[in-house]
């Protein structure tokens, strides 16, 4: 038999496998039919009794493509989960062989890499105007599943991978040249040790913020935290047949299911969490979360569909081109080269457009950047405020807008001259009021209550009149009714004596006296006894956590929250003082839902933050306890991590002192976003701070973890935050931090 | 001087530690269903976090508080007449037979004959030269040692500090620590036994190594 038949058989035979491995036992009778036919054909054409061995095997071809558009239609959201997981699923090698020109890989070849999972390479494009060439380099930076090759770790990125990546992105910056992030990957690998997966990937979404070169991000899997780590680009395109998702379908499964270690969710509840979480691609260029979708071939593409990176790296190049072209500042040229880029019978190949950029380009091109993502999502949020609320609001920050540049910008800049008249004038003034109750005072010191006075004052005790020390705690938590003991979880160890109820939520406000472990305390507490009492003032307190993805039973689940908390959501946002010095807080309630972040939550840390930065307030992100990225909101919530972060950036870069506090359990999404991008982190004791909780750690790499590894000193050791405060010093701790950080008049610059 | 081969027979003559299980406070005693003769497991998992079967409760001031089993073994006696009763401080509550495995005879044998000398700091350690050839000639039970001769060379961070041996004469039992490999605080070094010990010491170990048989 000829050797490019048998190569065809085989190809064909790799075809179909793929065919049931995505499929999972579903359309038995097309595969059999296929299997049927090629074996049958395999068979003829071995024994040799083909007349035309080319010609037949072109129709059982024929036969495969039919098929294989015949049931395109009916793939669902888990057939696309497996179909970007398999091994012939096309990888960032094939793309940069094939959709490039040429390319060096700068991080690393192969196993011999910092992390095989992460692929850096410069690359160029050559393109091609009459008959000069024109040759344009970028940076391409992804993950690499490797067609189902060990070392890889099917994506997932390890902290110093992502740590590399923002390494390269910021050479890139230097370079002037844009970056193509191409995310292949599940999720990023569950590892504490130094840099951390959640705040190195916290680092990297703060660095993409503020990149000023232009960035397109290609998204074929799309797990979470991974996918964010190099995902926040001008543009994001998205294969057709790709996923873009909070969490994996059996991750999600697993939490809905309420499954135990051990034990597996069943796959009718994995495919009907597949499918409420929306994560395909109409769904997320639907919600915007999207640009741009890039169709593949039926049932996805692989290495051998050449015609697919064609297409490829023309969407590629027309993106980056867009994204140039959107900088320029004359709107009419702007209109012109858009239009003729967006046109889809253009080839980009033969169109040329400089992708280096003025300095002013490149900060429009940043700016464009940021407000798109604060723009994100901001429907997914229920916003209960009244029309003339709202609008009120919005006359008042337009209003105030002046007073506060007229204060800040030109008040503090011309401080010295204007204190130094109105100086001047104040001794005039003195001296004038002298000379004018000369007489008057004359008359008045002879008078015999002043003597009075300055013998009282002399002889009595001072008393501690204006102090909050008179009593405690301004605040108790409600569990000091109940009457009965609590073991401290370190008494094995330690030999903790029982404490009484009373005593320990009342007056030990909730620190074991014998070793000092914080049991966690309610979010009222720490409002009522961390601020000044009657300083505390919340604002949007309207907007409410919602169902955006109409996720089975999840609005009443909502509800009940609600009810129990008294909170719209999980989010508390605040102005508040400490020693008359004044702050915007977030406060993220463990209560609530277990203090996950969804759209509403999101919503309010943004507004907050700009709301600091409005008014030049410190902005504290205080964490009583975050599980995470709401799950039933999909990317929704997950949408938050660069939104929130690009918020956060803007607050710092305009002067802004920014500080979290942890407190119990922070883990994942936000603090692998806009809380572990923070230069100035603390934790209350006894908290765990993580990316991900020992049970998926466990689930994921197979890892054994000690116990107490997610513990605040753990943390500390690692490098991850910058001090660990008792819970009842917080309100020193603070007013020292925000002093000695901030400075006399706390904002900085 | 002791009599080893006496103490292995003491050992042989009850094969396992009782270990009485008390309340560590009063309270309201309720057992977790277990019969006398029920098999436990003692503390689980790689670091032990895991905590063993459980025995009893002991509810003090409405804080229920489990009583688990220390170690793997076989509820001998269990004080069923205590349920629900409210109880002293102290109150065995059951005995634990726990039978002893061969590292743990071993163990108690070495302990009762060998004087340990311990790392004083988490170093590397080395013999003296002389010591070293002395060994490599013929083996460490050769060498003889007295209190405060210069046995050690402590060697850490380019810091290198002879270290003089403390504790009764002896030969050198066994060695513990390897060329090159640090020793952390407090772990043990060598063991030295009196000289006309070592055959007898020698013969009870490997009696213990070849004849003691495990129970479960």
């Amino acid at each position: 038999m000829d050797n490019t038949i048998e190569k065809r058989i085989q190809s064909l035979r790799d075809r179909l496998t793929y065919m049931q491995d995505i499929f999972a036992g579903k359309h038995k009778d097309s595969a059999d039919l296929l299997e049927e036919r090629l074996s049958a054909f395999a068979e003829r054409a071995r024994s040799g009794s083909l007349n035309d061995p080319h010609a037949e095997l072109s129709t059982v071809e024929d036969l495969f493509a039919y098929v294989e558009r015949r049931l395109e239609s009916g793939v669902t959201p888990m057939d696309r989960v497996r179909i970007v997981r398999h091994p012939q699923r096309i990888c960032l090698r094939d793309i940069l062989e094939n959709v490039y020109d040429n390319f060096t890989e700068v991080g690393g070849q192969d196993e011999h890499s910092l992390d095989p999972s992460m692929i850096i390479a410069r690359a160029v494009i050559t393109r091609r105007r009459g008959k000069k060439s024109y040759t344009q380099s970028v940076m391409v930076i992804g993950q690499e599943k490797g067609h189902g090759a060990e070392f890889r770790n099917g994506g997932s990125v390890k902290p110093w991978g992502n740590a590399k990546a923002l390494q390269y992105m910021r050479v890139a910056e230097t370079e002037g040249i844009p970056i193509h992030a191409y995310i292949f990957t599940p999720g990023s690998f569950p590892l504490e040790d130094y840099p951390g997966a959640a705040q190195q990937i916290a680092r990297n979404i703060y660095g993409m913020a503020g990149l000023r070169v232009p960035i397109v991000a290609v998204i074929s899997e799309g797990g979470s935290g991974g996918a964010e780590a190099i995902g926040l680009a001008d543009k994001r395109l998205m294969l057709s047949h790709g996923y873009y998702s909070v969490i994996s379908p059996e991750g999600a499964a697993a939490i809905e299911g309420r499954i135990k270690a051990g034990q597996r969710a069943t796959p009718e509840l994995i495919e009907h969490c597949a499918e409420n979480l929306h994560i395909t691609a109409q769904d997320n260029l639907r919600f915007g979360y999207i640009d741009h979708i890039v169709q593949e071939p039926p049932l996805g593409a692989r290495p051998w569909h050449f015609d697919f990176f064609r297409h490829l790296r023309q969407e590629v190049i027309r993106a980056t081109d867009e994204v140039v072209i959107s900088t320029r500042r004359l709107p009419v040229f702007r209109g012109l080269a858009l239009s003729r880029h967006r046109n889809p019978e253009a080839n980009l190949d033969e169109l040329h457009i400089r992708w280096g950029l003025s300095a002013a380009a490149k900060s429009r091109l940043r700016e464009r950047r940021q407000q798109k993502f604060l723009r994100l999502s901001r429907q997914a949020a229920r916003d209960r405020r009244p029309f003339l609320t709202k609008t009120a609001a919005a006359f008042w920050d337009w209003l105030s807008k002046p007073w506060v540049s007229f204060k800040y910008d030109f008040y503090r800049k011309h401080q010295r001259q204007i204190r130094g008249f109105m100086e001047e004038m104040d001794n005039e003034w003195e001296m004038f009021k002298t000379r004018l109750f000369a007489p008057w005072r004359k008359l008045t010191r002879t008078l015999p209550s002043r003597t009075e006075n300055k013998v009282r004052e002399l002889t009595a005790l001072s008393a501690w009149s204006d102090d909050s020390r008179r009593r405690k705690w301004n605040y108790l938590s409600p569990r000091y009714k109940i009457d009965r003991t609590l073991t401290c979880p370190n008494s094995a160890s330690y030999g903790c004596l029982d404490l009484w109820g009373p005593d320990l939520f009342a007056e030990f406000a909730g620190v074991c006296s014998h070793c000092g472990y914080h049991f966690p305390m309610e979010p009222e507490w720490y409002v009522k006894n961390v601020f000044d009492p009657g300083s505390v003032f919340e604002f949007n307190s309207e907007i409410e956590a919602g169902n955006p993805l109409d996720f089975p039973g999840f609005a009443e689940r909502i509800a009940e929250a609600q009810k129990k908390t008294g909170a719209k959501s999980g989010c508390m946002t605040f102005e508040a003082r400490i020693d008359n010095i004044k702050m915007v807080v977030a406060m993220l309630m463990g209560t609530f839902r277990g203090g996950s972040v969804g759209a509403a939550e999101g919503y309010k840390f943004v507004e907050a933050a700009q709301r600091a930065a409005k008014k030049r307030y410190p902005f504290l992100a205080y964490v009583h306890g975050t599980a995470g990225i709401r799950i039933q909101e999909g990317t929704h919530g997950v949408i938050q991590m660069p939104r929130c972060t690009v918020a956060v950036r803007r607050y710092i870069e305009s002067g802004g002192l920014y500080m979290v506090l942890y407190d119990t359990n922070s883990f994942a999404g936000p603090v692998a976003s806009f809380l572990g991008c923070s230069p100035y982190q603390f934790a209350v004791r006894s908290s765990n701070i993580g990316f991900a909780g020992p049970g998926v750690i466990k689930e994921t790499t197979g890892m054994d973890i000690p116990p107490k590894y997610h513990r605040s000193y753990r943390a500390l050791s690692r490098g991850h935050i910058q001090g660990i405060w008792d819970r009842r010093q917080i309100r020193a701790n603070l007013k020292q931090a925000l002093l000695t950080i901030g400075g006399r008049n706390l904002y900085y610059r | 001087m002791i009599d080893i081969s006496a103490l292995l027979d003491e050992i042989k003559a009850s094969p396992y530690r009782e270990i009485v299980i008390a309340t560590p406070h009063t309270g309201l005693v309720s057992f977790a269903g277990l019969k006398t003769g029920d098999k436990v497991l003692g503390p689980q998992g790689q670091w032990k976090e895991k905590p063993g079967t459980q025995i009893a409760t002991l509810e003090r001031e409405r804080n229920p508080k489990p009583i688990c089993a220390p170690e793997k073994g076989e509820i001998s006696v269990l004080h069923s007449e205590l349920e629900g009763r409210f109880v002293e401080a102290g109150t065995p509550l059951a005995v634990l037979r726990h039978m002893l495995t061969r590292e743990e005879v071993q163990r108690a044998i070495l302990q009762k004959a060998l004087h340990l000398f311990r790392a004083p700091e988490r170093a590397k350690y080395y013999f003296t030269p002389e010591v070293d050839k002395k060994i490599r000639a013929s083996d460490a039970h050769s060498v003889a040692v007295r209190d405060g001769m210069e046995l050690l060379i402590m060697s850490r961070m380019k810091r290198e500090v002879p270290l003089h041996y403390t504790g009764p004469d002896g030969v050198i039992y066994a060695v513990y620590f390897k060329y090159n490999e640090n020793m952390d605080t407090g772990a043990p070094l060598i063991g030295v036994c009196p000289q006309n010990q070592l055959p007898a010491i020698q013969d009870v170990i490997m009696r213990v190594q070849t004849e003691w048989r495990e129970k479960e």
